[in-house]
């Protein structure tokens, strides 16, 4: 399932890091790589962007670059 | 004997307690200015200890050195042009892992590099513990342990940076990140192929540019096309084999799959050296978070934030500006008196106090608003406030952070457009300075108060307030339209840290806020200058003018022929006409009555076209120049100004269109300054002006035509 449909409080291992070059990388480069454990901290209180912890510190995400990562649901 | 010199380089990410090291080692000896040509700022201190001159760099703080945004470009071509002794990468200890991914890429340049694992005590109190003589040896690196914010660890860092500079040992080119096995093969030859075609000393390290090749870096291509000239298409067709044969093997870019192993050689480290204590504790920040980004008091926390932020800066502010205006008043009064009459006389008191002074009142809102955002930022709230807004600000296809400065463009353009420094990505930054100019700023409010006071008395609050809401219509207008045209591309990604909440440190706090009112000292002080004395030259010359009577003739005659109280009043108003009539035959005026046609169309005739000229200075201007054409004292006669108005030609449909017009125009000398300044272009700075007072035409026609169309008046 994608990181965006995962609800919050939910934890998912990343399978799969997808969209265009720049952003995939610049992802990557945050840490967020194939197998890590990513929990999902909270949404905004618009519903986007939304708060995640990956390799113990925070970071956030817009809910369509969320939608390029492929995870499997723990 | 003349004393060693070093320079030392202080890398590290954002957030890493890096500034306040800097800040510690460096005190108040600091040069801030920017990198050669772009606006990241740079900051350079000069110290001596140990008996050496030492250099200190605080380089941008990056997360990678993957050349994505200038912070990342600046900070690389540092390290590879200008050589430094040492860097010295800060390292958050208790977020070693995506540290150490800025790490191994500075072991992969050629420097000589030293870790200081920096606040320790809450890696500490999370129950992080990292060995750090392990980690030394597993990456051949010197390591220290700082406390910045207790200035904890610094000498040693310094001692350890100095013995580090002075080692006449190589660059260790062990234990550097190893790939696997694929990537190591075509790494090994191309380091081969590029070394047996290379003829004379090549600056970088061979295996450094072979790695940088394969990732398909277009900065270090460039680069070797330069320095390598015929050979280069040799080495890039030679680079296109291994790119293609590792894309078939991995079936993925290969620089996404040196990401990936280089995380994986970090998590190998991370393994060795890092011990985690599970015990259950509270975690503080995370818990205020819950707070402060909560669903349903997030924003009203946050508004109430902003609110405290706009009452100081403009409530508590006045105060102080109240004094700065006395004291400039008092000056000038002195000069008048105590001066002889002379065009000096006039220049320096007409022209550049007036000028000058009339900007430096908002010193005081200046240095509160910087404070705040200091506060802001060194608390880690500006992510915040970026993580609340982002959803809004990204309809207009902004950055939540931009937020933040076009909220201040309600007060003053100039600190609002220094603020856009907050914002990573470039093309946000200009769009950003571009759309701000269109929050209407304070000091149009008194001509909107003057103006829709007159013609819309009863309704002139509501007037106001739309004449603002059509400032930020136009502004989400524009934005979208730039965001589709000129600013075309993916919109940089959202992908920020939300560092953990910190107590800010008074000291750099103060830091943060000096520097920033500095550079507003300095630089707008000698543009306001020249704009203000090209206004006064304008508006005092030429000085022979053909009165249409004579004025001192008239005065000479009233004072023999009228009684005391009718002398003073027919006086005031001769000498006020004679004013009046100096300044219609002036440069200024003339200028005014030329480009009057210009302004036609939009209902405005020559004396507010003057007006709006003389407003290129500073907006409030505006209203003076009307007072002085009108010949209207508003001292002596509040409602003289507003009754010489309604007796004009002046109607409330052309007093809209003026408004508007104010709104949208041109911005004042200091924003104009300020826009050219950070965005670091001459030629987006006159794309600003062009645009606003083009814009502000053709809304001001609009309303004017359409409205005369509609029969209103």
């Amino acid at each position: 399932m994608l990181l965006s449909e995962l609800k919050e409080g939910q934890t998912g291992i990343i399978v799969r890091v997808g969209g265009n070059g720049a952003l995939r990388r610049r992802v990557l480069e945050m840490g967020l790589t194939k197998g890590s454990e990513i929990y999902v901290e909270k949404y905004a209180p618009l519903k986007d962007p939304l708060e995640l912890i990956i390799k113990g510190y925070h970071i956030s995400l817009r809910v369509e670059e969320a939608a390029n990562i492929t995870v499997d649901k723990l | 004997m003349h004393k060693k010199s070093f320079t030392i380089a202080l890398a590290g990410n954002p957030n890493s307690g890096k500034t306040t090291i800097f800040n510690n080692i460096t005190g108040t000896r600091q040069k801030v200015g920017n990198w050669p040509g772009v606006t990241v700022e740079k900051k350079e201190g000069a110290v001596s200890k140990y008996g050496y001159d030492l250099k200190i760099i605080d380089l941008p703080g990056t997360y990678s050195l993957t050349p994505f945004s200038i912070e990342e470009i600046v900070a690389r071509n540092f390290v590879l042009d200008e050589s430094p002794d040492v860097v010295i990468d800060i390292i958050d200890s208790s977020n070693l892992e995506r540290s150490l991914y800025l790490a191994t890429q500075l072991r992969e340049l050629d420097c000589k590099v030293l870790f200081a694992l920096n606040m320790a005590d809450v890696a500490d109190s999370r129950g992080i513990k990292i060995d750090a003589d392990k980690m030394s040896e597993l990456l051949d690196v010197p390591v220290v342990f700082t406390i910045g914010n207790k200035n904890k660890g610094i000498d040693s860092l310094l001692k350890t940076a100095i013995n580090l500079a002075e080692s006449e040992s190589k660059i260790s080119q062990k234990r550097k990140v190893k790939y696997s096995k694929d990537i190591e093969g075509s790494i090994s030859k191309l380091q081969s192929f590029i070394e047996e075609r290379l003829e004379q000393n090549f600056p970088y390290n061979i295996r450094w540019t072979a790695i940088k090749l394969l990732e398909n870096d277009e900065i270090v291509r460039e680069r070797i096309r330069q320095k390598t000239g015929n050979i280069s298409q040799e080495i890039f067709q030679e680079v296109e084999t291994h790119r293609k044969r590792l894309l078939d093997r991995f079936d993925d870019d290969p620089e996404i799959v040196m990401t990936d192993e280089r995380y994986g050689f970090i998590a190998g480290i991370i393994k060795e050296v890092l011990t985690t204590s599970i015990k259950q504790r509270i975690d503080t920040s995370r818990n205020v978070d819950f707070v402060l980004t909560n669903r349903f008091v997030g924003f009203p926390i946050f508004i109430l934030f902003i609110w405290i932020m706009f009452q100081t800066t403009f409530a508590v502010g006045s105060y102080p500006m109240e004094w700065l205006g006395n004291g400039v008043n008092w000056l000038s009064a002195i000069l008048e008196t105590s001066l002889p009459d002379s065009l000096f006389k006039d220049l320096l008191l007409n022209g550049i106090i007036a000028g000058v002074g009339s900007v430096i009142i908002f010193l005081p809102n200046i240095l509160i608003l910087f404070f705040f955002i200091a506060i802001f930022e060194d608390t880690g709230y500006m992510s915040r406030a970026a993580f609340l807004m982002d959803k809004i600000m990204h309809l207009i296809g902004l950055h939540g952070k931009s937020f933040i400065p076009m909220l201040m463009g309600f007060g003053c353009s100039v600190p609002a457009i220094m603020a856009t420094r907050t914002l990573e990505s470039n093309k946000d930054r200009i769009l950003t300075i571009l759309i701000t100019p269109f929050m209407s700023c304070s000091a149009k409010l008194p001509i909107y108060i003057l103006l829709a006071g007159t013609f819309f008395s009863a309704k002139a609050g509501t007037v106001i307030f739309l004449i603002y809401i059509f400032g930020i219509i136009l502004s989400i207008i524009t934005g979208r339209l730039f965001r589709s045209t000129l600013f075309k591309g993916a919109d940089a990604p959202f992908v920020m840290e939300l560092p953990p909440y910190r107590v800010p440190m008074i000291k750099s706090l103060i830091i943060h806020m000096w520097d920033r009112s500095k550079m507003f000292l300095k630089k707008m002080g000698g543009i306001i200058l020249v704009g203000s004395v090209i206004v006064w030259m304008l508006t005092a010359f030429p000085r022979n003018i053909n009165y249409s009577m004579d004025y001192n003739e008239e005065i000479n005659k009233i004072n023999a022929s009228f009684t005391e109280k009718q002398k003073k009043a027919a006086i005031t108003k001769l000498k006020l006409a004679e004013k009046a009539e100096k300044a219609e035959k002036s440069f200024m005026g003339r200028i005014g009555k030329t480009i009057a046609p210009v302004f036609a169309p939009i209902g405005i005739d020559w004396r507010g076209s003057v007006a709006l000229l003389t407003g290129f200075v500073a907006k409030e201007i505006v209203v003076s120049t009307f007072g002085i054409l009108y010949a209207t004292e508003e001292t002596n006669e509040p409602d003289a100004l507003k009754n010489a108005l309604l007796s004009s030609e002046m109607t409330s449909l052309s007093a809209l269109s003026l408004m508007v017009f104010v709104l949208l125009y041109l911005p004042c000398v200091a924003t104009i300054a300020t826009i050219r300044r950070e965005t670091g272009s001459l030629k987006w700075t006159l794309f600003s002006i062009v645009y606003s007072t083009s814009l502000a035409w053709a809304a001001a026609f609009c309303i004017y035509q359409g409205g005369k169309i509609l029969g209103l008046t």
